[in-house]
């Protein structure tokens, strides 16, 4: 019996980390939702968009190259340099904020004061956009992403674990890197909207446009900057994932893993997406390692949006979002 | 009275200058709604101008038109002898005037202290990178920053709930919130949509004395929207009245109240 604890608190701190990549995602879109309104369905794909470019960059590739080669009859592949990791994720983020710009530029600004719902349209069509704009860029094949992070079973942790419970835990490598990450992402974010000028504006927009209006905050550069933020942290999260199952276009499916996670942590809630995506990582493994076996396994397809189903039923607003009531 | 003229003082002493805002021609339409008909009027620095008339006169449309929130139809707006061109409300914010709105708007999350420090935000200057690193002059200036907000808090009598979330107060309260973030910009120009609705007398012999107050100390000039009477009458230097979006009377409060238009617009009495 007490093995059988050690090892439902192995698969409780494998789902730990797990959770941590979908609260980053979710993250993305609480961000964007607090200060707009809108709901990001491109996220997932934003995530993906910057872990192919990421790699793109790195290993040299030319953008564009199956286009050029069959237009110009050339075989243009790669550029023949390999980037420092740093700089190819500098360069990464840098493309992210331009796409926050170009964003703002083309769709939003045209489509102030429509209709949540139009807003909504508009961003699947981005989301549609950016897929075969990666696809273009950088080709449709599975990559391998290696920015140096530490991968594999973390030998300390197994021996350590050994000799205190006569057991060792699993525990790989780069979920506890992706783990420390972010929580220094969630940190620096909370300091910068708590502390600066900028964090001040956005928590203002994000709390009411007309009155930040009144005080000088021009909505537009908010916006740019907001999704120049849930550009990074979808960086972020696409160097995570990435690093782990290799740079894929099922990559953006993770974006509806996020979904389940917003209506358990509310759509405006930091903290909520955080805890939202730890209970959800846990939640399911530990469903499938107690219940799994007794109905046939492969509960984790599932098991996020059933609760989230119950989770509407009976608090709709989510854990922390605010409760709604209609103003009569 | 001479609108070009260099200015005179009061009765009662402050200083009236020259035309600091002129409205020239204004028409707005929504639709088929013309909220606003070819209507112009100056605001002349140091005074307070008030603008009166029935429910959906365009009280609040003028106001909106002169914070940049809607763009007029026709005619000009010029500020400090320039004609301004079309304007966001940020831009028009961080002209110098400063605005409360009908309804109230404040961050309901942030609490008082943070609100009223929003007022500030265009001022600071602290670049995005030492701000969120807190080095060099950031810090300095943010002490500085709240400083200037204490001591409004201070005059408008709102220390006991600086730290209180705003969203929890009372309307009274609110309004004089609003007021305070209003004011931490140093405004040019104050905009006061009704800033005394729905208060009773008490909390509006309060506001009535903020208002004369900010006007006196900080020789803001200050526009607002008025529905009692006796408010207007007591505070403004000179009224607006405006009607079905036209302007039927403009003058000291005296000159106004002797307007016959204006005796029937408020009686009622039938419109052409
Ligand atoms: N954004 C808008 N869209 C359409 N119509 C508008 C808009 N804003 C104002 N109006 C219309 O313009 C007219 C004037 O409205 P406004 O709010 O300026 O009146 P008001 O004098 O401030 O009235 P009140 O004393 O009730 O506040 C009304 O007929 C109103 O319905
Ligand atoms: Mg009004």
């Amino acid at each position: 019996m007490p093995e059988q604890l050690l090892y439902a608190t192995e698969v409780m701190l494998n789902g730990l980390m797990a959770g941590v990549m979908y609260s980053l995602v979710a993250l993305g879109f609480v961000l964007i939702f607090k200060a707009s309104g809108i709901f990001n369905y491109a996220q997932g794909v934003l995530a993906l968009f910057a872990a192919l470019t990421l790699v793109g960059l790195q290993n040299g590739q030319v953008p564009f190259a199956h286009m050029i080669n069959a237009v110009f009859g050339t075989h243009v592949a790669e550029f023949g340099w390999q980037l420092p990791a740093v700089v190819a994720i500098a360069l990464t983020a840098l493309v992210m904020v331009g796409l926050a710009v170009l964003i703002e530029k083309l769709v939003l600004k045209h489509l102030v004061s429509q209709a949540p719902i139009i807003l909504f349209m508009a961003t699947i069509g981005l989301a549609y956009f950016l897929e075969g704009l990666g696809d273009v860029m950088w080709g449709a094949d599975i990559k391998k992403l290696d920015v140096g992070l530490p991968q594999g079973i973390s030998e300390t942790i197994e021996s350590v674990t050994d000799s205190l419970f006569g057991y060792g835990f699993f525990i790989d490598n780069l979920d506890i890197v992706a783990t420390v990450v972010a929580v220094v992402l969630v940190s620096a974010l909370t300091i910068f909207s708590q502390y600066s000028k900028q964090g001040r504006a956005l928590r203002a927009v994000a709390d009411d446009h007309q009155a930040a209006l009144s005080v000088g905050i021009s909505l537009r550069f908010i916006w740019v900057l907001v999704w120049s933020i849930a550009g990074f942290v979808a960086l972020v999260a696409g160097i995570m994932w990435g690093t782990k199952s290799g740079v894929q276009f099922s990559l953006s499916l993770i974006a509806l893993k996020a979904l389940p996670v917003l209506m358990l942590g509310g759509f405006t809630s930091i903290p909520g997406a955080i805890v939202g995506g730890l209970i959800i990582g846990v939640g399911e493994k530990l469903f499938d390692f107690f219940v799994g076996p007794m109905i046939g396994g492969a509960t984790e397809n599932w098991f996020a949006y059933m609760l989230a189903l119950i989770f509407l039923v009976f608090r709709p607003q989510g854990l922390f979002g605010e409760k709604i009531i209609e103003r009569v | 009275m001479n609108a070009k003229s260099a200015g005179h003082t009061t009765a009662d002493g402050r200083k009236i200058g020259g035309v600091l805002m002129e409205m020239k021609n204004i028409t707005l339409r929504f639709g088929g709604v013309t909220a606003i008909k070819d209507i112009s009027f100056d605001i002349r620095e140091g005074e307070i101008r008030a603008i009166i008339g029935p429910n959906g006169a365009g009280k609040s449309s003028m106001l909106n038109v002169i914070s940049g929130f809607y763009v007029p139809t026709e005619g000009e707006v010029w500020f400090k002898g320039y004609k301004r061109g079309p304007m966001k409300p940020y831009q028009v914010a961080r002209l110098g005037i400063a605005r409360t709105f009908q309804n109230i708007a404040l961050f309901d999350g942030m609490s008082v202290l943070d609100n009223i420090m929003t007022g500030r935000l265009t001022m600071m200057k602290s670049g995005l990178l030492s701000q969120a690193l807190w080095i060099g002059n950031a810090e300095k200036e943010e002490h500085a920053h709240r400083e200037k907000v204490e001591k409004i808090i201070d005059f408008l009598e709102i220390q006991n709930i600086r730290k209180t979330p705003v969203g929890r107060l009372p309307y009274g309260l609110k309004k004089r919130v609003e007021l305070a973030r209003a004011l931490a910009a140093e405004p040019k120009l104050l905009l006061l949509d009704e800033p005394m609705a729905g208060m009773n007398v008490e909390e509006k012999e309060d506001m009535s004395r903020f208002v004369l107050d900010v006007n006196d100390e900080f020789g803001t000039t200050i526009a607002l929207i008025e529905h009692d009477m006796g408010v207007v009458m007591d505070l403004s230097d000179r009224v607006v009245v405006m009607d079905y979006g036209k302007k039927i009377g403009d003058g000291t409060p005296d000159e106004v109240r002797n307007n016959q238009d204006v005796i029937d617009a408020y009686l009622g009495v039938a419109h052409d």
